[in-house]
């Protein structure tokens, strides 16, 4: 042990979870808040694992190609967007399954970005700076744990925007009334179709910059295993969060806590039981939906048109 | 037929012009994908053992599916079905070899129709949506694979890659005679032939329909729709945790998180390309399977990467998928299967309970 450590001793066990927690959540924070206006439109996009990998390999691409890291990202958004487009236009056709569609562009991402991305593996392409908020301390280790990237901070601020924009614009009152009832939205006038293929757009576009994250910071390389299903997870994410944004952010801080503790613990070498801490979450998702749901009744909060929860 | 013919069709166009993209010639690729996946006995084979455990995880998401419920949780029901197979295995060890077999097959449907049967009991008794719970249930079940795996069933013995004890050899299911095919692929294809009949000439297959069809009707005939949505959910279930325990008996050998390859995903999709029908399930899982098997030759042949074939499934998938919107377009609109079950719910469910076959 150096002397930093132990001069904060235990406290450094917290702080390395909070500090991983931030890291491991904005993967979660930026895909989960995609899916959250996607899903408040009235569609569900399963394939956002594959926009994510995709992005991850495109923003990767980018910023080894032209030594930016922010065109990184940026591309990988719209990388991202075009996926979301191709999502919610194929299911704006009639009788094609979202829930279908999905996991083939999860498929079609995947290989698209494994089968592109194969010569990247191998260069270091610049990554993302982050922001010393540790600078007035002496120990390196608040000093590490306080590294933040702005990808988390515009996530957060992204989580408070949405919060506020679901229920005072005009923008998110439509998307709401598209989402919980297509003959109300058709008799205020509202186009059902194209409100629901933007919404997919920009859900595929923040999960495309969920993927840069990854391989643009944390952990900051492109490979094939770079994703853990961020991306389908973040779909259990929004339904524990309820299609509430400023929850999206509380329960990616939680999904992003319960990944970093496992690590944490296996460094103090408590090994058993880390897949059960992994699996928490989904077991606390699960007792919610128990606990809040009622027979003949919806979920809590559920856009009406959701076709993961018309029964 | 016509028209998932046209949209294959449709897709290789799209995956040629992706191959001549990239600077590969379209027709040495399809070449080699004929001969990768259907152009020998040896590639024939290796296209069937793909094919074998996505026939059951086809059939996890198409039975539930007549009964109106969209399960997507087959891969945790598969990782579970392997898990207890395993324990089986360990459990049965002494018996005679067909005994001991049959037993761990058993055990591996029992746990899946568990697990995904507590998807079907969510929904109907607390109104919990089934696909979010299957799809919850599906991470719990990776994870409790996972946990046992590498804790309280790891063989002290597997070091590379956390297992649990090996099943003897004894108890491992073989391959079919002169054939490099183990007997998992009979297994699922009887499984579909199985479900098929009973979908297609039973009252059962007619009373779950119905229930699929218009519940609050089937209700009112008499139909206890709850029982038919578990059973379904559940059969559903069996199908995927046999395709587990057939990955661990006639593959692995053991539990392990190999099992875990994305079978059950994969297994929707299949599904939906079949729309449902548990006899359409098997061609199409020997296509995927196919797609699959070739991969291995164009990596070898034109050093293209592993991935292709990925990518040649997604658009495969998302062309078939999207072809569904042209469903009933170039000839007289049949009624739609849910507003016919509907209209003749009350005297369909009147027979049936007429028949007694629902009084037991």
């Amino acid at each position: 042990m150096t002397g930093t450590t132990a001069a904060i001793g235990w406290w450094g066990v917290p702080l390395e979870i909070l500090a991983g927690a931030i890291r491991v959540s904005t993967p979660f924070l930026l895909v989960s808040l995609g899916e959250c206006i996607t899903e408040k439109s009235g569609r569900i996009n399963l394939g956002l694992e594959g926009v994510l990998i995709m992005g991850a390999m495109s923003g990767y691409g980018a910023s080894l190609y032209t030594g930016s890291p922010w065109l990184g990202v940026v591309a990988a958004g719209i990388v991202g967007a075009l996926f979301g487009l191709l999502h919610g236009v194929l299911c704006s056709l009639r009788r094609v399954n979202d829930i279908a569609i999905g996991i083939s562009i999860m498929m079609l991402g995947t290989g698209l970005a494994f089968f592109l991305g194969k010569p990247l593996i191998q260069p270091q392409a610049p990554v993302l700076p982050a922001i010393p908020f540790g600078f007035w301390s002496s120990s390196p280790q608040i000093q590490s744990a306080l590294q933040i990237n702005p990808l988390f901070l515009a996530g957060v601020a992204l989580a408070v925007a949405l919060h506020f924009a679901f229920r005072h614009t005009r923008w998110g009152m439509q998307l709401r009334i598209v989402g919980d009832s297509e003959d109300a939205a058709r008799a205020l006038g509202y186009q059902v179709i194209p409100v629901r293929i933007r919404a997919t757009m920009i859900g595929g576009f923040l999960a495309g910059t969920g993927g840069a994250f990854l391989s643009l910071y944390y952990p900051g390389s492109w490979n094939e295993g770079l994703s853990s299903g961020q991306g389908i997870i973040a779909v259990a994410l929004v339904i524990f969060a309820r299609w509430e944004p400023l929850r999206c952010l509380w329960a990616s801080l939680l999904f992003g806590g319960a990944g970093a503790l496992g690590p944490a613990l296996q460094a103090m070498g408590i090994t058993s039981g880390y897949y059960l801490l992994n699996a928490a979450p989904y077991v606390l998702t699960l007792g919610i939906l128990i606990a809040t749901c009622a027979p003949n009744r919806k979920i809590s909060g559920a856009p009406g048109e959701l076709s993961l929860v018309r029964q | 037929m016509l028209i998932p013919t046209g949209a294959i069709f449709v897709a290789m166009l799209l995956f040629a012009v992706f191959v001549f993209a990239i600077g590969q010639s379209p027709l040495d690729v399809f070449g080699l994908l004929y001969e990768g996946a259907f152009g020998s006995g040896f590639s024939w084979q290796n296209s069937l053992l793909s094919a074998s455990p996505l026939i059951l995880t086809g059939l996890a998401v198409a039975i539930p599916a007549q009964a109106g419920m969209v399960i997507i949780g087959g891969e945790g029901a598969l990782a579970l079905g392997a898990l207890g197979a395993a324990v089986a295995g360990a459990a049965l060890g002494g018996l005679p070899p067909l005994l001991a077999q049959f037993g761990i097959l058993l055990a591996g449907a029992l746990v899946g129709a568990f697990w995904i049967g507590l998807s079907g009991w969510l929904r109907n008794y607390r109104g919990v949506n089934e696909t979010i719970s299957s799809l919850l249930l599906s991470y719990i079940g990776i994870a409790l694979l996972n946990f046992f795996v590498e804790g309280p069933l790891k063989d002290p013995a597997s070091l590379n890659k956390p297992s649990t004890a090996p099943i003897s050899a004894a108890d491992m299911i073989g391959n079919l005679p002169g054939l490099e095919v183990h007997y998992g692929l009979v297994i699922g294809a009887l499984c579909a032939l199985f479900a098929w009949f009973i979908l297609r000439f039973t009252t059962i297959g007619f009373a779950l329909q119905t229930v699929g069809g218009n519940p609050r009707a089937s209700q009112m005939a008499g139909l206890r729709v709850n029982r038919w949505v578990v059973g379904a959910a559940a059969a559903g279930g069996a199908a995927a945790g046999l395709a587990g325990a057939i990955e661990v008996a006639a593959v692995q050998g053991a539990a392990n998180s190999s099992v875990v390859a994305g079978y059950g995903y994969a297994g929707i999709l299949v599904a939906f390309i079949a729309r449902q029908n548990p006899l359409a399930v098997i061609p199409v899982a020997i296509l995927l399977g196919g797609i699959n098997a070739a991969g291995g030759m164009l990596q070898r042949r034109l050093d293209m990467p592993d991935a292709t074939v990925l990518v040649l499934q997604g658009i495969v998938f998302v062309v078939i998928l999207t072809s569904d919107t042209l469903t009933g377009r170039f000839r007289a609109r049949k009624q739609p299967e849910a507003a016919l079950a509907a209209s003749t719910t009350a005297a369909i469910a009147t027979t049936i309970t007429t028949d007694g076959g629902e009084q037991t």
